[in-house]
Parts: C-alpha cells; structure tokens; sequence
C-alpha cells in the first residue's frame, strides 16, 4: 500500500480506537456516575459552581435550558465585541496590532461564540495576544455549550417521561473540566515539545543566508491549538492556521492534531449509546455517518494524489500529487484526510489552503459541510443528525403504515414540522446567500472586484463555499476570497448566528417534547430504528435533502471547473 | 431571564480566570521545559542567529538549494498561502513561468524530471522543506556554480534526508543543508 495512504488508514482507526473509550467516559460524565477523575475534578467543578451561584442539582425543562443558554451567550457576545475593538489599548499587545473595526468585531465575535471561527482577520496581524486568548476562551466555552445542548437531548431521549432534563449549568462545567480541559492540556504539551510556541514574548528577527531580514510572528500558540481542534472551533492562531510550521511542525503533530479533530464528535455518538443504553442504535448512527465520510473521503485522497489536471499537462513530474497550497512535511494524503475531516464536523481548521484544492476535492469539502452530520461538531453535530432520524422514522412509519414512534415516543406534527424547517434551513441560508452575492457581483464586477481571486467557475465556488462555512458553523474557507469587508463580515455574521441557535432550538424543542410524552414499551408493531435497513433510510434522507438540494449549485462551481480542466 | 443573567456573569469570570490565566499559565509553565523554552527554536551558526528550525526561508541564490515558491515571500510574520484555484489561467501561466525559469537555471535538468512542488506555493508560504527529487534535480546547477563534484553533493543530500516512520515523503529541510552546503569544502 502506499505509504501517505497507510499514515492516514493509521490515523482513521487510532481515533476510532480512542473515540470509543472516551465515549463511555463522557457517557458516565452525563449520567452522574462515578470516574476515575472525581477525586481531583470535584473540587474545580465545586469551585465553578460556588463562586457563580449555581446549583448544579437544579432539574431544569428544556425551555429553562434554552434560556440559559441564551442568556451566557449574550454575555460573552458583549464581552468579545468590547476586548476586540479595544485590545489596541489593552494590555497584552507586543505586535502593537490595532483594535478591529465595528463590522469585523461582530462577526468575528459571532464566529467564536458560535464555535464557528470563520477569521477575516489574520492572526499574526489582526489580534493581540489577548485578544487571542480571550478567543481562546470562547473555544472552551462554545464547544461546551454545543455538548451541553448534546447532553440535553441525550438525557431526553431516555425511557421514561419527564420533563426535567438535568442542569444546563452542570453539564456546561463538566463539559470543560472533564472533557476540553484535560484533553487540551494533553494536546498543548506534545505541541510545546515539537517547537509550538508557548511565549507572551513579541515578535522576533534574524538575518537569513541570504541576508534578508525576516520577523518572526510568536506567542502563546500551543494552547489555543489544542483546543481548536479539540472544541471542533478551528480558529488558528496564525493566519495560515496548521499548514504554518510553528502551529503544525511535523507528521507527528499532524497526527495528534488531526485525532483531536474527530475524538470527541465520534465519542459523542458512542456516549449516546451508553446513556440510554441502546448500543446497537450508537452504532447505527456511527456506521451511516462513517460510511458519508468515507464517501466523501476516499475520492478526495485519490483526486488530491493524482496531482492537477491542468499542471500534469505541462509535462512535470507530481510524485506527490497537487501540491499548490500543500506542505511538503503532510503531503497530498494527509491533506486531503484533513480536508474532509475538518469540514465534516464542523473544525474548520485547515493544513492545506482548500481554494487550491482540485475541484473535486473541493466539492466534497463542500458536501461534508452541507450535510454537517458525518461526525459533526461536538455536540451539535449529532443535533443536525437527529432531525435526519426524526425525519427518516417519519416517513419509514408512513411506508409501513405504521405510527412513526421514535425510541418509544410517538413523533407528530410539531415534532416534524420543527424538523422540516431545520432541515430546509439549512439549504436556504447558504443558497440564498450565495445567489444574493452573485448576483452582486454580476451586475458590477468592477465594484466588487476586491471579492474574487479566481475566475469563472472557481470564483462561484469561493462565494458557495463561504456561505455553506458560515452556515455548518465550520470556519474554513476558499481564503482567496476578499472577505473582511462590511459585506462579508455582516452577511456571514447573521448566517452564522441564525444556523448556530436555530439548529440547536429545534433539536431541543423536539427533545423536550417528546420526553414528556408516554412511553410505549417496544411492540411486534414497533419501528425499529437500530438496524441496517433504518439505517440506509437515514442516509437517503441525508441525501436527498443536504446533497440534492445543493446539486444545481455544486454544478455551477467545482463540477463544471472539473471538466474545464480534465 | 432574570435569575439567568447574574450566574451567566459570574460563570463567564469564573471561565475568564480558569481558561484565559490558569490554563495558559500552566501550559507556559511546561513550556520552560519545552525546546527552547518555548519561544521558538532558532539555529545559530558561527555565533549569529540565522533563522527559525521549523520555518523556510527565502533561498533564490543560483548557489543554494532553492526552497518551493512562497506566496508570502517567506515573510514570517504575514505566513499565506496562494489560494489559487487550480483551473484559473493567470495562475497556469505562472506555473509555467516557474518551469521555464527553472529551466534556465537548470539546463541539464529533464522537464520530466522536476517536481511540482518546487514550481507551487506552498500552504502557508513558510514551508521548510522540498521533496528529495526537488533536492537532487539541482545538484548539477550547485555543483557548478560551487565548482563542487557531484558525488559530493549527493552524499551531502541523502545525509539530509528526514522522513517521518509513517508517512514514507523522503523530504530536505532547506536550511539545514544550505548551512551544511556552505560548511562543505
């Protein structure tokens, strides 16, 4: 076998192999029950809950959830908007980068409490290193809420009817202490031993060999690279995010960076299954979602090793593949997992600047957004896939005649409308965003010049690919695109705010209202949704509604650029 | 809402004291024990601080090992890729243009021969490596302009050669043999 292709199948089943375990830990996490960390962890969880006022024994419904969510989001929304267009004046600023302005604040701010981390701003220039940390913090603290919500919907799709689903607050805290938090400091440290810096020191200079003199951009990287890949936040801490040397600096680190991608969205899947006891359901889930990814993977690995169509007609040699916007130290395999793995659940983080990937490639990075459920981002990921399931029992119990009940609970009207204007949302905010900007752009390409750095089909695909980002909360982008204007910042602002709390508002109306509901124990007459035949249904709802309905608009773009240059 | 908005304050500090000061504080702590103590490993010949270990930097000199093309210009503070999409024309011609240019330079190379990572921009504009072919198709130019034999240069690569256990790319770290060329004699 070829040994790029090797180091990723390597990759692929150390997550898997580690995702498994930890699953069964978040699992305990959730339920209450006793882990090895209680002895040391009890006290910071005693320590976050006293000095906020909070008691983490108060059973809340999912509207009480809801709200306080809400309201700490509305918190650190008015935090982040003050420190980033003050951090000019305040203090941690050796680089001397200036505040940001109005526009870019608020969408950068929406970004980072959204678990998003779309950045148009550059890291190296654009935020001082507090206000890297206090983005830093959103990373914790947006992954959290996203697997707090998760915990919600898990503890309500357990076999009984109630309606208190636990404390927000409580499944917030022990989100970051017995999740992010260890897994981060992990991550950081084999980061600091492989070069990543760790300095509140400024910039540096030298004289190269050939006497140029060059700056050197540092700072206290490590720790916001580990839990940006951890969070499924993404945000680098340079500009180039992990294709830099100082934030990626090795295959080793490659590794680890890319296992913390996946770890915790496949964990989630199989925490599920321990908290309501139905394992052979988690891994009905896993299966359709590692088969999408696998659908999306393998034509990207063996599209990214062929090299470009376009450069194999000059006649050079491309031993290792296309290598316009690659690292040679990853190579076109490596990149290429990555590629699909962080736009699969919602990371955002690239080794590789995907506007040069090849135009299939970079379809199926798209696809992996538009679906935003193989793996997902923590928490919400599985969210998104929950209404795929409520969707496919619904129309599964319509096939068989049947009455559509899900895990014991009847599913009905609410239930499936709350489903279908979620599902379609999606859709509808990235093709009307793109179809608003095109349309833009057409009538005057010369105002908007500065938008596009490719033309013709590639260009529709950088405006396709900049929506579809911002609505699966993903944070990557065909960076060419000349996106900090008040136009990018504000449109994608508002497409990041609605597809974060909307997709999280439903599945948890949907939760909560079905926990309330009767239990009807398992019949002859019962849908069975832990099988292979559910199972391929899920994925045909998938289908039809994330990959059909983006199809006209992925035609104008990386399809009709893959056969201008075949 | 009410009785929301003061814990969601006064959580947020306590998020504010244990991620922005603790968790930093404590990863900065390790650090000391890191390389370099974490500020970045530099390398130091003769007593001067000639770069950064795990950066690239610009190497056009006929007489160097030249690295891969940087859309940055190996500028170490603004790292970028290209983000040239791969169909774009403008872009093609550029490829191109780095072809013939190499080509110039390296007359007795094969057009078969030479790799595409020393004619594309690299991801972040700071890569510090090339591939070993991208090394080895420029040993005729170095052995000329440094009037070195061959043999001795190829023998000076394949002491270069780093590859990692799992992902087999045979790679040169640009600098670590540009300082080694220059110890050569």
């Amino acid at each position: 076998m070829n040994s790029e292709i090797l180091g990723v199948v390597t990759m692929f089943l150390a997550t898997i192999a580690l995702a498994i375990p930890l699953g069964k830990y978040i699992g305990k996490v959730y339920n209450g029950d006793k882990t090895w960390a209680d002895g040391f962890l009890n006290p910071l969880d005693h320590l976050f809950f006293k000095l906020s006022g909070i008691n983490p024994l108060k059973e809340m419904d999912w509207k009480q959830h809801l709200i306080a969510l809400l309201t700490v989001n509305a918190v650190w929304f008015l935090f982040s908007i003050f420190v980033l267009m003050n951090m000019g004046w305040l203090p941690l600023n050796p680089d001397a980068n200036a505040g940001m302005s109005a526009d870019l604040a608020f969408n950068t701010t929406i970004s980072f409490i959204s678990n998003t981390n779309l950045q148009h701003y550059s890291g190296e220039s654009g935020v001082s290193y507090l206000g890297q940390m206090v983005l830093m913090l959103f990373q914790f603290i947006s992954a959290a809420a996203g697997m707090a919500v998760c915990a919600v919907v898990f503890i309500a799709m357990k076999e009984k009817t109630t309606d208190q689903l636990g404390n927000f607050y409580n499944y917030f805290v022990k989100s970051c202490t017995r999740v992010l938090l260890p897994l981060s400091i992990v991550v950081a440290i084999v980061l600091v031993f492989n070069g990543t810096p760790m300095t509140f020191k400024g910039k540096d200079q030298f004289i190269s060999l050939q006497a140029d003199t060059v700056n050197v951009s540092r700072g206290p990287a490590a720790a916001m690279i580990a839990i940006k890949q951890l969070g499924t936040n993404g945000g680098g801490f340079f500009g180039v995010n992990s294709a830099h040397p100082l934030e990626n600096p090795n295959y080793f680190t490659n590794i680890i960076e890319n296992i913390s991608i996946l770890i915790i969205p496949i964990a989630m899947v199989f925490a599920l299954g321990f908290i309501i006891k139905r394992k052979r359901f988690a891994w009905m889930v896993f299966g359709v979602m590692t088969i999408g990814f696998l659908l999306l993977l393998l034509p990207t690995i063996y599209n990214e090793l062929n090299g470009n169509p376009a450069i194999t007609k000059m006649n050079i040699a491309q031993p290792l593949g296309s290598m316009e916007g690659k690292e040679v130290r990853f190579g076109s395999a490596a990149s290429a997992y990555w590629a699909i793995t962080t736009t699969s659940t919602s990371n955002g983080s690239v080794n590789a600047m995907h506007d040069s990937l090849t135009p299939l490639s970079g379809m199926f990075a798209l696809l992996g957004m538009m679906v935003n459920a193989f793996y997902g981002g923590v928490g919400v990921g599985f969210l998104n896939f929950y209404i795929f399931i409520i969707i496919a029992v619904f129309i599964s119990g319509l096939m068989v005649g049947r009455t559509p009940e899900f895990l014991g609970k009847k599913i009905e009207a609410k239930e499936m409308k709350i489903a279908a204007i979620i599902a379609l949302l999606h859709p509808l905010l990235i093709l009307s965003g793109t179809a608003l900007s095109s349309w833009l752009y057409a009538h005057n390409p010369t105002a908007y010049a500065g938008w596009l750095a490719n033309p013709g089909n590639h260009g529709f695909s950088e405006i396709l690919y900049e929506f579809t980002s911002s609505a699966a909360n993903n944070g990557s982008g065909f960076e060419g695109l000349g996106d900090n204007t008040p136009f990018w910042n504000i449109s994608c602002g508002i497409v990041m705010l609605l597809s974060r709390y909307l997709p999280i508002i439903g599945p948890l109306a949907i939760a909560g209202s079905l926990a309330k509901k009767k239990y009807i124990p398992e019949s002859a007459g019962t849908l069975k949704t832990d099988t292979t035949t559910f199972g391929i249904m899920v994925f045909a709802v998938i289908f039809i509604i994330a990959a059909l309905s983006f199809f006209p608009a992925l035609s104008l773009g990386p399809i009709a650029e893959f056969f201008t240059i075949k | 809402m009410k009785q929301n908005i003061l814990p969601a304050i006064r959580l947020t500090l306590v998020c504010i004291v244990i991620f922005i000061i603790a968790y930093p504080a404590l990863i900065w702590l390790i650090a000391q024990a890191a390389p370099a103590h974490g500020e970045g490993q530099t390398v130091v010949v003769n007593g001067k601080k000639i770069g950064y270990l795990l950066e690239g930097q610009s190497f056009t000199n006929d007489h160097y090992f030249n690295g891969r093309p940087s859309a940055a210009g190996y500028n170490a503070a603004a790292s970028s890729g290209s983000n040239k999409g791969p169909s774009n024309p403008e872009y093609l011609q550029q490829v191109q243009d780095r072809i013939d240019s190499f080509l110039v330079h390296n007359p007795t190379v094969k057009k078969e021969l030479i790799p595409s990572d020393l004619v594309t921009a690299s991801g972040s504009g700071l890569d510090p490596d090339i591939s070993l072919q991208g090394a080895m198709v420029q040993v005729d130019r170095i052995a000329k302009t440094r009037n070195i034999n061959k043999e001795k240069l190829i023998s000076l690569i394949e002491m270069n050669i780093e590859k990692s256990s799992l992902n087999n790319i045979q790679k040169i770290n640009v600098l670590k043999v540009n300082i080694a060329l220059d110890q050569l004699k």
